[in-house]
C-alpha cells in the first residue's frame, strides 16, 4: 500500500515536472505545445548517447539532455510558433503536432525504432526504510521534483524576470509598455519548460528504460492531462495534477486493472472537468471582448 | 524643436484607414490635449507613437530622434511612459509588483526611491500595496496605472482616457494629479474624452475627428469657440 504510493507519487512527480512545462508555455503564450512530450524523447536519447556512444558520466549525460533540449525548445519556438503570433489558435495547435511528428521521425531516422536500454543514472541500488525498499530512482525523482517546485515558486514570485513573466501572461501589450521585451520572456519559457523536460525525460528513462523515439508522446499526453487536471497555466495545479495522477494511475494499475489503468486516469479527468471546467486549483478567467 | 513630433501620422486597421495624416507636437513642459469623440482615433494615435502600432507612414519624433520604427518595449528607455486606456493594471501581481514591472527598466538601485515618491503621490496604493492589483476599485487602479507609468522616470506622460469609468469625485483627484505631475516638470500628452476636463487643465489641444485633425489651438480658446462647444462641451 505505502509502496504504491510512494512509486505513485514518484510517477505523479516526473508527470508533474512535464506538466510544468505545458502550464508555463500555455500561461505565457496561449498556447498547447503537443511537440513538448518529445522533447523528454530527445533528452532521454541525449544523456544515452552521452553515456553508452561517449562514455560520460551519468552526471555530464543529464547536463547535454538539458543543454541540447532548451536549445531545442527555443528553436523550435522562433522557427515554428514565433511566425505565428498573431495567427488563429488552431494554426498553432496543428503546427505544434507537426512539431512533434518531425521530433519523433527525427529521431527514427538518427536512432531506429530498436529500443534503447536505457541505465539509470542514478543506479540500481534502493533505500532500506524499515519494511520498505525504495529504488533509489524513486528517491531523486521526488527529490528533484520537490527542488524544481521550490525553486520555479520561487522565481516566479519573487524574482523580476519571474515576475515580468507573469506580467507578460496577463497581458503582453502593457507588459511591452514597462519595457519588458515580449518574445525574449516567450523565449525564456520555452528554454524553463524544454530544460525541465530534459529532466524529466532523464528520470522517466531511468524508471522506465525502454527507450524508442515514441517514449515521450505518452508520458506527454498525460502530463497535459495533468496540467488540465490541475488547472492550465497555474504552476501549483500542474504540480498538483501531476502528482495525483500519478498516484490514480499505480493504484488503478495494483487494484483494479493493468489494461484499464490509463483509462480511469481519463475517466478522472472528464470528471473533473465536468465538476470544475478550470481545473482543480485553475481560475476562472471571465474572457475580455 | 518640439519635445515629441508626430508628422502625417497614416494607421490602418487591416483595410480601415484610421489616421489620416495626423500631425502634432507637445512641447517640453507643455499639457497638450487630444481630445475628440468614441472611435475618432485618439487611442490608435498614442498606441502608434508607443509602438504597439505600426505606422503605415509618417514619423514620431522625440528629442530629435525618429522613434517609428522602434519596438515597443524600447520606447521606455528613451523616458516616455505609456498609460493605456482601461487602465490594464497586471490584476494578478500586488500593487507592489506592478510598480516594480513599472521600474523594469531601471536600475535596482533606484527602485526604492521611486517606490517612496509615488506613495507619496497615492498614499492609498502604499495601504494596499500586498493586494492582487484585480481587487482595487477603478479609480485605485488608475491610481495604480499612473504610478507604475512614473515609476519609470518619464519625461513625457501619454495618459488614455484617465477619466473613463471613474466617479466624479476620482475624476477631479486624477486630474489634480496631471496637474501636480505637470508641474513637477513631467510633459504630458492627455487623451480624453472629458473634454471640457481635459480643456480646463491643458496648454493646448487638437481635436481628432474620424482619424483627422480638424481643430488645433490654445485650450482656453477652444473652451470658449462655438462649434466646439456644441459637439463636444454639450453646450
Amino acid at each position: 500500500m505505502i509502496n504504491y504510493l510512494i512509486t505513485g507519487i514518484s510517477l505523479g512527480s516526473i508527470y508533474a515536472i512535464i506538466a510544468l512545462g505545458y502550464t508555463m508555455v500555455y500561461g505565457i503564450a496561449k498556447m498547447l505545445n503537443f511537440a513538448h512530450g518529445d522533447v523528454i524523447m530527445v533528452g532521454g536519447y541525449m544523456s544515452f548517447c552521452a553515456t553508452a556512444y561517449l562514455g560520460w558520466s551519468p552526471f555530464m549525460g543529464i547536463l547535454l539532455a538539458i543543454v541540447v533540449c532548451t536549445a531545442l525548445g527555443v528553436v523550435v519556438e522562433r522557427l515554428a510558433y514565433k511566425p505565428l503570433r498573431n495567427a488563429p489558435a488552431l494554426a498553432v495547435l496543428i503546427t505544434a503536432i507537426g512539431v512533434s511528428y518531425f521530433l519523433q521521425n527525427a529521431a527514427l531516422l538518427l536512432w531506429t525504432s530498436n529500443p534503447k536500454t536505457f541505465t539509470s543514472v542514478v543506479g540500481d541500488g534502493s533505500v532500506q526504510l524499515g519494511t520498505l525498499q525504495i529504488p533509489y530512482v524513486t528517491v531523486v525523482t521526488i527529490l528533484v521534483c520537490l527542488i524544481i517546485m521550490i525553486g520555479l515558486t520561487l522565481f516566479t514570485n519573487k524574482t523580476k524576470m519571474g515576475t515580468a513573466m507573469r506580467a507578460v501572461s496577463e497581458d503582453k501589450g502593457a507588459a511591452q509598455l514597462m519595457g519588458i521585451n515580449v518574445n525574449t520572456t516567450i523565449s525564456i519559457t520555452f528554454a524553463i519548460g524544454s530544460g525541465l523536460a530534459a529532466i524529466a525525460g532523464v528520470l522517466l528513462c531511468s524508471a522506465y528504460p525502454m527507450l524508442t523515439p515514441t517514449t515521450g508522446s505518452m508520458p506527454g499526453i498525460k502530463a497535459f492531462t495533468a496540467a488540465v487536471f490541475g488547472g492550465i497555466g497555474s504552476i501549483p495545479g500542474a504540480m498538483l495534477g501531476g502528482i495525483l495522477l500519478g498516484i490514480i494511475e499505480i493504484f488503478s494499475k495494483a487494484y483494479i486493472s493493468m489494461e484499464l489503468s490509463d483509462a480511469i486516469v481519463f475517466a478522472v479527468l472528464i470528471i473533473v472537468l465536468l465538476v470544475k471546467p478550470s481545473g482543480l486549483l485553475g481560475k476562472s478567467v471571465r474572457e475580455k471582448v | 524643436m518640439a519635445m515629441l513630433e508626430v508628422k502625417d501620422l497614416n494607421v490602418y486597421y487591416g483595410l480601415i484607414h484610421a489616421l489620416h495624416d495626423v500631425s502634432f507636437e507637445v512641447n517640453e513642459g507643455e499639457v497638450v490635449a487630444l481630445i475628440g469623440a468614441n472611435g475618432a482615433g485618439k487611442t490608435t494615435t498614442l498606441h502608434t507613437i508607443t509602438g504597439l502600432l505600426p505606422a503605415k507612414s509618417g514619423s514620431v519624433v522625440f528629442e530629435g530622434k525618429d522613434i517609428t520604427k522602434q519596438p515597443g518595449h524600447k520606447i521606455v528607455h528613451l523616458g516616455m511612459s505609456h498609460v493605456p486606456e482601461g487602465r490594464r493594471v497586471f490584476a494578478n501581481l500586488t500593487v507592489e509588483e506592478n510598480l516594480r514591472m513599472g521600474a523594469y527598466t531601471r536600475p535596482k538601485s533606484e527602485l526604492a526611491g521611486s517606490m517612496k515618491e509615488v506613495y507619496e503621490w497615492f498614499p492609498r496604493l502604499s495601504e494596499r500595496k500586498n493586494q492582487a492589483s484585480g481587487t482595487l476599485s477603478g479609480g485605485e487602479q488608475q491610481m495604480l496605472a499612473m504610478g507604475r507609468a512614473l515609476m519609470s522616470k518619464p519625461r513625457i506622460l501619454l495618459l488614455d482616457e484617465p477619466s473613463m469609468g471613474l466617479s466624479p469625485l476620482f475624476v477631479g483627484e486624477i486630474f489634480k494629479i496631471i496637474e501636480k505631475v505637470s508641474a513637477g516638470g513631467t510633459t504630458v500628452l492627455l487623451v480624453e474624452q472629458n473634454a471640457k476636463k481635459a480643456l480646463s487643465i491643458a496648454d493646448r489641444a487638437y481635436v481628432l475627428e474620424t482619424g483627422n485633425i480638424i481643430k488645433e489651438g490654445q485650450a482656453a480658446e477652444l473652451l470658449n469657440d462655438d462649434s466646439i462647444k456644441k459637439a463636444y462641451l454639450g453646450e
